[in-house]
């Protein structure tokens, strides 16, 4: 790791989760890594998200990645040494009424056709087990049994701890200001001097769309600051996470007590000063949902809101694969609010596509050619 | 002076929102009021003053020599403000404070157990010093409260601590305080000063100037009438608060010789560091003062922060005391009447000219006083390990200085994530410095770099029913009518 390195197998653009879980996975395959990062690990989307492990309630096309990713999560601690505090309670998705509940039935089935069996429709009765504090209103809902939370800045970490000891240079501080093309390289430009390699992954999250443009593959990325607040300790009353379809919620009580409200309210992005102003308007709708669905919750303080800046696709698909107009580039980034629980699995189909070439794990329709000029109609 | 009682009292919109009614605070407001502009004046407590003039109107000690003279002067800024028309919110909580997308501010405000959003053309947050976190062995046991807070519940409720009393640590507010309580009939059994003797050095180079202060009558007095009646115990090295489940007693360690002194009460106090707790939930770019040794709020000349429309008057950014906090609360309303067209630049200038001259005078001598009261290493970062920091989350100096070290943690902001210190209610008040402090020491570098938590709205809690219950703004009601 010494300071004058300026060339590697694979240079990753990006300390997020998905950086640091790409940079971990190559250099566990031999692969010379450096990684590049303006913050520090995990200072925007991937450490201050909701935290959220879930299969639940995912677009199709991502849940072959995100069933790599469970397994992983599953064994974390092996894999980075931290337990990331990672637990698995469930994820429920509370149907507010009978339309919504058939809406859950109907994709149930749609998934097992698919030959997915994660998902597992619930009555009423398995509802109230599940989560006790839920109004009596809801007629039932949708489980994944596996899904859980952990804890996003301190996962984040350990990856990046992890990728270190095994030989990756992390470069914190340090910012992407440029990325051309030098004979059979690529010359990454930052602040601090140029890099080269002749691979680079892009996984720079909110400022991903700066990179794919000098790579002239311009993708309409949307720069979003989805809120969330926390309360103070409250006696425990819930153990899965709870979201919602019809209104948006996500709901988690953490094992010391405090309760994470989320359901991806948008406040304001302004990510050349890494900053984000709140909606409290929005906020305020959130709260009533809780105030609505847990009773329980009416009293409780709200100790922080804050949102996190993040990289929003059309599609609220990610951008995940090599590049449609370049050898030795990859993408990895627009994983639109739930890019969290693929971070691990992600990692590891990316460094496997790096090294082989190729993965197993099915990635159709996550490719940045979707959004190539000339495939626009 | 409109005094509001209700949350619906509060108006949709002001030219200035001024957050604290302290000297700073009452001084703006008056200053803006006279120039013509709608002012809101909302304050936590429920009556104006601050801490320095705390319950100056409501105050039930009526021997004036109790509290000293100066605390009196107080008055004659609350009597200046009630001609005018600003409004006054007691009891009102601001929360948060956001730019709007109209080039304004939002305002997050509860009062009464009800919240509103309403919006602000400036913003001049008074929101005072706070005292600066004295971390030592056994500092959360029953029996063991900051200075300040006896110095509150002497100004609000007449009380003293009962049983016998010891105060320790440095700084002039600390001798002011022993002859306040001495004088209300506390029974003081010890004064520990903690302040270096080595900081004589570092500050003898400040002497010319603090000998030309305002401070130096005043605080030889302060000085002499306390150490004339009072047991003081000088270089002062280590502290424990002992006790196993309320405090019985604390243990001094003096020239290497340790005492323990049986007590019912100990009274810390290790000097104020500015309040930025809104200023920085609200963006405003802070540094770390490297002679008053804490982080604050970067102003200009004019008390206008980082963020245009945003300014920070009186010791929220930086301790000057209550007569500067007073003048500088004047100068950032003028700016303030400026930036809305109120006045020009010529007009501001004018009128500010002799309040500017007044606030040197009055800042005069401070750099000595800083450089003498700094508090040791020790009393800022403590060398025992299991010495509690963060009091809400229960985290102890080892364990901060085990989690840098062994993960590699840079800044606060990551220490919350593996320690959840400044994660409580208290949003890191009483731990942040201290933990920066540790953090740095443990990196070998300096705060500045270690840098300070982010922090986030709401400043104070607000309840989930509060919270829910918001009415929409003004201008979402017309989003939708339109």
């Amino acid at each position: 790791m010494s300071e004058a390195r300026r060339s590697a197998d694979v240079i990753v653009i990006g300390g997020g989760i998905h950086g640091c879980s790409t940079a971990m996975h190559c250099a566990m395959r031999g692969l010379s890594v450096i990684l590049i990062e303006k913050d520090h690990a995990g200072r925007h989307a991937s450490g201050v998200n909701a935290g959220g492990v879930r299969q639940l309630a995912r677009h199709v096309a991502e849940i072959p990645l995100s069933n790599t990713s469970m397994a992983l999560w599953h064994r974390i601690e092996d894999l980075v040494d931290d337990d990331c505090g990672f637990t698995s309670d469930g994820q429920v998705l509370v149907a507010e009424d009978e339309e919504d509940l058939g809406n859950c039935r109907a994709r149930v089935d749609d998934l097992t056709l698919r030959g997915f069996h994660h998902e597992e429709l619930i009555d009423a009765a398995e509802l109230r087990r599940l989560v006790p504090a839920v109004s009596d209103a809801c007629p039932g809902g949708v489980v994944s049994r596996r899904d859980g939370a952990a804890i996003p800045l301190r996962a984040t970490q350990a990856f990046k701890r992890k990728a270190q000891s095994l030989g990756a240079d992390i470069r914190e501080g340090v910012r992407v200001t440029r990325v051309a093309r030098d004979g059979a390289n690529w010359r990454v430009e930052t602040d601090h001097g140029a890099f080269h390699s002749s691979r680079i992954v892009n996984a720079a999250g909110a400022w991903a769309d700066r990179i794919a443009a000098d790579l002239a593959e311009p993708v309409p990325l949307e720069v979003i600051a989805p809120m969330l607040m926390i309360t103070a300790r409250m006696p425990a009353f819930i153990k899965p996470v709870v979201i919602l379809r019809k209104r948006k919620l996500s709901f988690k009580q953490f094992e010391n007590g405090t309760v994470l409200i989320g359901g991806g309210y948008l406040g304001r992005a302004i990510r050349d000063e890494n900053r984000t102003v709140l909606d409290w308007g929005k906020l305020a709708t959130n709260a009533k949902t809780v105030w609505d669905l847990f009773p329980i919750m009416r009293g409780a303080p709200i100790l922080r809101a804050w949102a996190g800046i993040e990289a929003r696709m059309p599609d609220d698909l990610p951008v995940f694969g090599r590049s449609a107009r370049h050898e030795g580039v990859y993408h990895q980034f627009g994983f639109s609010a739930h890019g969290f629980q693929l971070g691990p699995g992600a990692g590891a189909v990316m460094a496997e596509i790096i090294a082989t070439g190729s993965s197993n794990v099915p990635i159709d329709g996550l490719g940045i050619a979707r959004f190539a000029v000339s495939a626009q109609p | 002076m409109i005094t509001i009682e209700t949350i619906g009292q509060v108006a949709e919109h002001y030219d200035i929102a001024v957050v604290g009614a302290g000297p700073a605070g009452l001084a703006a407001a008056s200053r803006a009021a006279e120039l013509g502009l709608s002012v809101l004046l909302a304050d936590e407590n429920p009556a104006p003053g601050g801490q320095i003039y705390r319950a100056i109107t409501t105050t039930p000690v009526t021997k004036r020599a109790v509290l000293g003279e100066d605390y009196w002067k107080g008055g004659a800024l609350v009597d200046r403000l009630r001609p005018t028309n600003a409004a006054y919110a007691p009891g009102c909580t601001v929360w948060s404070v956001a730019p709007d997308e109209a080039g304004g501010f939002e305002l997050g405000l509860s009062l009464g157990g009800q919240a509103r959003l309403i919006a602000a053309g400036q913003v001049i947050l008074a929101t005072g010093a706070q005292e600066r976190p004295f971390p030592i062995p056994g500092w959360t046991l029953p029996g063991v409260m900051t200075a300040g807070a006896a110095q509150i519940a002497l100004k609000a409720s007449g009380l003293v601590p009962s049983g016998r009393t010891v105060i320790a640590g440095c700084g002039p507010l600390l001798y002011l305080l022993a002859g306040q309580l001495a004088a209300a009939g506390a029974n003081i059994v010890a004064v520990l000063d903690t302040t270096p003797r080595r900081n004589w050095l570092a500050a003898i180079a400040a002497f010319p100037g603090f000998l030309r202060s305002p401070y130096l009558a005043k605080g030889l007095k302060l000085m002499a009438a306390a150490r004339g009646r009072l047991p003081f115990k000088t270089g002062v090295t280590a502290l424990a608060a002992g006790g196993s489940d309320k405090l019985t007693g604390v243990t001094v360690t003096r020239g290497g010789a340790s005492e323990t002194i049986p007590c019912d009460a100990l009274l810390l106090h290790q000097g104020v560091i500015p309040g930025i707790n809104l200023a920085n939930a609200a963006g405003c770019a802070q540094h770390f003062d490297t002679v008053q040794h804490c982080w604050t709020p970067t102003v200009d000349d004019w008390f206008a922060s980082s963020i245009p429309g945003i300014a920070i008057a009186g010791d929220g950014a930086g301790i000057g005391g209550a007569e500067s906090a007073a003048l500088r609360g004047e100068i950032a309303a003028l700016d303030a009447a400026r930036r809305l067209g109120r006045l020009s630049e010529a007009e501001r200038n004018e009128k500010a000219a002799p309040t500017q001259a007044e606030l040197a005078r009055s800042l005069r001598g401070r750099r000595f006083l800083d450089l003498l009261y700094r508090p040791a290493p020790q009393f800022l970062a403590p060398p025992a390990d299991e010495t509690i920091v963060c009091r809400c989350e229960e985290v102890t100096a080892g364990q901060i200085r085990d989690t840098a070290r062994r993960l590699g943690v840079t800044g606060p902001n990551q220490m919350k994530a593996f320690l959840r210190c400044g994660m409580g209610p208290c949003q890191g008040r009483l731990c942040g410095p201290t933990v920066v402090e540790l953090i740095a020491q443990e990196r070998g570098v300096s705060a500045e770099e270690t840098g300070y938590y982010r922090l986030r709205p709401p400043v104070k809690p607000v309840t989930l029913a509060e919270l829910a219950a918001l009415p929409p703004t003004d201008a979402a009601i017309k989003a939708v009518v339109r």
